[in-house]
């Protein structure tokens, strides 16, 4: 068997072998115990390319694509429009076969990249310095906890119910290393409440983090958070979404003193959850307690302005355990496609997804509620592009009656939430053209009335 | 004044110009200032660029020419395995029944990703010889904090509070130590002996009831194998400890040797070095961690299982679990290409990627021996250690012979590490190099070592072929300019 990533024929390996001294390869590693050298994987047989490419597309047939289906889902991972150019050019060999860019002088390419995401981010959530990128935004929302204890030297974290409850879960699981106590306002539909916001902050708590939009898309008036949190001697962490902030006011023009997220949304695929982009931005003061890397500008040897990664002694390459964080590998391709994708769109692009995205959700949300039994969940709160919508039908059974009509309505929320079965959250992007939110209606409207009918004929027979 | 070699891209174009265009909402709906709070609603619009799409592809497409690369040139870079990224696995993760699927849709719709990630997380139980996978870490230190979270846990749920070092070796990867610090646990490092080992009378005598685990890479980063192995681990689990192993020089023993049979407890594999998925320039990664039968329940969520019926479905409820690590299920277009990369080898391809891995490392060692001070004589694995001693003393250390290295085409080697070798550079060739790529290196490695003697300058202000000079990073972290400003 010959392999088409393994160069050597049978004479280079005897005449290296042969260079090195030695008659074997077993040679080479006698000096490891020879029990440990006798091992038999059950695996499949080598495949040749043809028969990989045959078996993963069939793999792949046997998912449902959002092109083949009007995809309603969101809650943290967004199916949008991708220009044909972010994929092209983000994929050239130089930029996705390269490594962290640690030799400047054959890594401009990479450094610029991420120096203009850092600056992009820090223009969308108006803070002064952003890191290279975190794994994803539940692991950004996690470090960012970490961070604010280091910054305030206190134990405790405040989750407002806007947080996404996976960046949450995510949160307490990072919490358990240095046992950090995470308290949580139950409040789902935003965090409004400054009363209660107010009687939860303890003086050990170091962070309020807060979600906007929401979870369930909410756009709460959280002008007035960051006094209550900073007078507790606490820092406003805020989760944002960086495309609803193409609409959105800044966060650190609201006094948000860590700002992180998921940039999935901006030229990454949804695949399955990953892998998509965390960012992270915060004030000038705290820059040395940010964690992952940092591209600074700098000059070369002829005093050409040039990139480099800087301020590593907060890294654990250098510091080893006085390290910030222990991050190393982060999602440095993944921030590319969200750079060329924000380069593309402009702020007028931006705003344009936004907006399209949450005109199209208030239409639908609009003719939804006139279905008999339907109304929004939180009809008291603002949205941007999703929302939540209750309907007389238990959520799991409409989204599921809708796949044969080959829509995928939207998330139950009992999957997070046991106790809410008839609500169903619906995201819309400007992926949903006018027709599918029409077929949706149309859906949801046949699904109800056969409900009731059954309804007034069980209670005909009753 | 020199310029930057392309302008930074936020401060281009003008006003009206765009990229791409958006599809009008097309609905009757009132506009965002009639439905938002005033307060929430933008101001200012950020200062993004304002292109076309040709120049926003000129710009990205320039960038891309300033960068080394795999598919460019030989990158030899130590502990890193930037071996070859096969195109057919960047052809199955863009399929439109991969890319573009959901981690909420329902399970009967995702059968097909179900089933690569389950089969992915039993294959890679057999190549490490332990019991459970979760696919969740999103890259190497991940898999160490979900480790050794879950190492934590273990002993936490045996009442067994006493335990709070975790015992590292003065050759590990940083990430190690991070990773132990972050995880709440005090570092306790193990020196290395004369022959680049664990030193074993040094790790006896820090082994007690207050050691957690001790992480070890193996073969170490002098590329050198742990060769006492079964007589550590049976040491370290008489003290009540449990082995963690860190894969980052997996490839060394990839379908040869496994984990599994030496004891550890835990494994994280990095797919983005041992299983082809490509760097990326720093990311995405992957860090599978796969563990024995003592760390099984505390594995995280959500794992995916096969039922009687060969349905998949994901797993959630497991009591014992420390939680999530990361949303959803992990790097999955990663584990998309590192399924296609196991196929295309099966077991016997596996081993003879690590077998020619090995031979590559040795064959380097073999011939740049006279020119270079070798601390470590014997075989090396995957990788080996050098030191640039010898040249410094001539007035070229290791990190100008790296930076003239650059002028053969060739990324220099991993330098200054490890920290125990002075002048280290770490060479790592994998086994995707050909016998002719390697036999340049060597030519330019005796080409720099000649140099060194003769016209020492000439290294001294190297690279000379780059298209910008040697970087001030003093200045970089001195005067900190981390953004672009209007």
């Amino acid at each position: 068997m010959t392999y088409a990533y393994l160069p050597h024929t049978p004479a280079d390996r005897a005449a290296m072998l042969d260079s090195i001294g030695v008659s074997s390869m077993d040679a080479l590693l006698s000096h490891i115990p020879k029990a440990l050298r006798e091992v038999r994987l059950d695996l499949p047989r080598p495949h040749a390319e043809a028969e990989i490419q045959q078996r993963l597309a069939r793999l792949a047939a046997r998912n449902v694509s959002a092109s083949q289906q009007a995809s309603f889902v969101g809650a943290g991972v967004t199916h949008r429009y991708r220009p044909a150019a972010v994929d092209q050019i983000a994929s050239r060999s130089e930029f996705y076969t390269a490594y962290t860019p640690y030799q400047p002088e054959v890594s401009q390419g990479t450094l610029q990249a991420i120096f203009e995401f850092q600056s992009m981010i820090c223009e969308l959530t108006g803070m002064d310095v952003a890191n290279a990128s975190m794994y994803d935004g539940s692991t950004a929302v996690a470090e960012a906890a970490l961070m604010a204890v280091r910054v305030t030297n206190r134990p405790r974290v405040l989750v407002c119910g806007s947080v996404h409850p996976e960046y949450e879960a995510v949160t307490r699981t990072y919490a358990q290393g240095p046992g950090l106590v995470i308290d949580s306002l139950p409040t789902r539909a935003d965090a409004t409440d400054v009363a209660a916001v107010k009687a939860a902050l303890t003086p050990d708590t170091s962070a309020l983090i807060v979600q906007v939009p929401g979870v369930l898309g909410t756009v709460a008036d959280l002008a007035g958070l960051a006094d209550v949190v900073h007078a507790a001697g606490a820092l406003l962490v805020v989760v944002a979404d960086p495309i609803a902030l193409g609409v959105l006011e800044a966060p650190g023009r609201w006094g948000a003193d860590l700002v992180v997220g998921e940039a999935q949304g901006l030229g990454n695929a949804m695949s399955l959850g990953g892998p998509h982009v965390g960012y992270m931005a915060c004030r000038d003061a705290h820059v040395r307690q940010l964690p992952g890397r940092i591209c600074g500008m700098s000059q070369d040897a002829e005093g050409r302005p040039c990139f480099t990664l800087t301020l590593q002694t907060r890294e654990q390459h250098i510091r080893r355990e006085k390290a910030a964080s222990n991050i190393c590998t982060n999602q440095a391709l993944n921030a590319l496609f969200s750079t060329i994708h924000l380069a593309l769109l402009g702020p007028e692009g931006l705003r344009d997804v936004a907006r399209t995205s949450a005109l199209r959700a208030h239409h639908l949300a609009d003719r939804l509620t006139r279905l008999p039994g339907c109304r929004l969940a939180h009809p008291e709160s603002p949205f941007l592009s999703e929302f939540v919508l209750t309907s007389p039908v238990p959520a799991t059974q409409l989204r599921d009656a809708l796949l044969a009509r080959g829509i995928l309505a939207g998330l139950p929320l009992d999957t997070w939430w046991p106790e809410r079965t008839h609500d169903l959250l619906i995201a819309v992007t400007e992926m949903n053209a006018p027709e599918e939110l029409e077929a949706l209606v149309a859906g949801i409207a046949a699904v109800v009335s056969a409900q009731g009918g059954q309804r007034s004929q069980e209670a005909v027979h009753a | 004044m020199p310029e930057l070699l392309q302008p930074v891209i936020l401060g281009e174009g003008a006003p009206g110009r765009r990229g791409v265009v958006i599809p009008e909402p097309a609905v009757a709906a009132p506009e965002l200032a009639e439905v938002l709070p005033a307060s929430m609603l933008r101001r200012e619009a950020p200062a993004l660029p304002q292109q076309s799409e040709l120049e926003t592809v000129r710009h990205y497409l320039r960038l891309s020419q300033l960068n080394h690369a795999i598919d460019k040139g030989f990158y030899p870079l130590g502990s890193c395995t930037m071996k070859y990224n096969p195109k057919v696995n960047e052809w199955a993760a863009r399929l439109d029944g991969m890319a573009n699927i959901h981690p909420y849709q329902p399970e009967s719709q995702l059968q097909g990703a179900l089933e690569i990630m389950h089969d992915l997380q039993q294959w890679l139980c057999a190549i490490t010889g332990l019991e459970r996978c979760s696919l969740q870490p999103a890259a190497g230190a991940h898999g160490e904090l979900t480790g050794i979270l879950m190492i934590k846990a273990y002993h936490q749920h045996r009442g067994d509070a006493r335990r709070t070092r975790v015992l590292v070796p003065d050759s590990a990867h940083g990430t190690n130590p991070a990773t132990a610090a972050v995880a709440g646990f005090e570092v306790v490092t193990v020196a290395s002996d004369g022959r680049g080992l664990v030193d074993l009378a040094d790790l006896k005598s820090k082994l007690d009831d207050r050691v957690a685990a001790l992480m070890l890479t193996n073969p170490n980063t002098l590329g050198l194998f742990e060769e006492d192995i079964l007589e550590i681990q049976e040491a370290v689990h008489a003290a009540g400890g449990l082995l963690y192993y860190d894969g980052a020089n997996f490839n060394a023993i990839l379908g040869t040797v496994r984990p599994g049979d030496m004891g550890f407890d835990v494994v994280h594999l990095n797919l983005h070095k041992t299983f082809s998925t490509p760097h990326g320039g720093g990311g995405p990664g992957s860090g599978p961690v796969v563990v024995g039968k003592a760390l099984e329940p505390f594995l995280p969520v959500p794992i995916v299982v096969r039922d009687a019926s060969g349905t998949y479905r994901l797993e959630s409820d497991r009591p014992l679990t420390i939680g999530r690590v990361k949303a959803f299920f992990g790097n999955f277009g990663m584990h998309v290409r590192a399924y296609a990369y196991i196929l295309a080898h099966g077991a016997e391809g596996l081993a003879q990627v690590s077998r020619d891995a090995v031979l590559n490392a040795n064959y380097l060692k073999a011939n740049l021996k006279e020119a270079f001070e070798m601390p470590h004589a014997q075989p090396c694995m995957h990788e080996f250690v050098m030191s640039g001693s010898r040249q410094k003393a001539k007035g070229c250390n290791t990190l100008l012979m790296g930076k003239r290295l650059i002028d053969f085409g060739i990324h220099p080697p991993t330098i200054y590490f490890p920290l125990i070798v002075p002048e280290a550079m770490m060479i790592e060739p994998t086994e995707t190099e050909s016998k002719e790529t390697l036999d340049r290196f060597v030519t330019a490695m005796h080409t720099i070592a000649r140099e060194v003697d003769e016209t020492p300058e000439v290294v001294q202000q190297a690279p000379h072929t780059t298209p910008i000079k040697r970087v001030d990073e003093v200045l970089a972290a001195r005067k900190p300019v981390l953004r672009w400003r209007p």
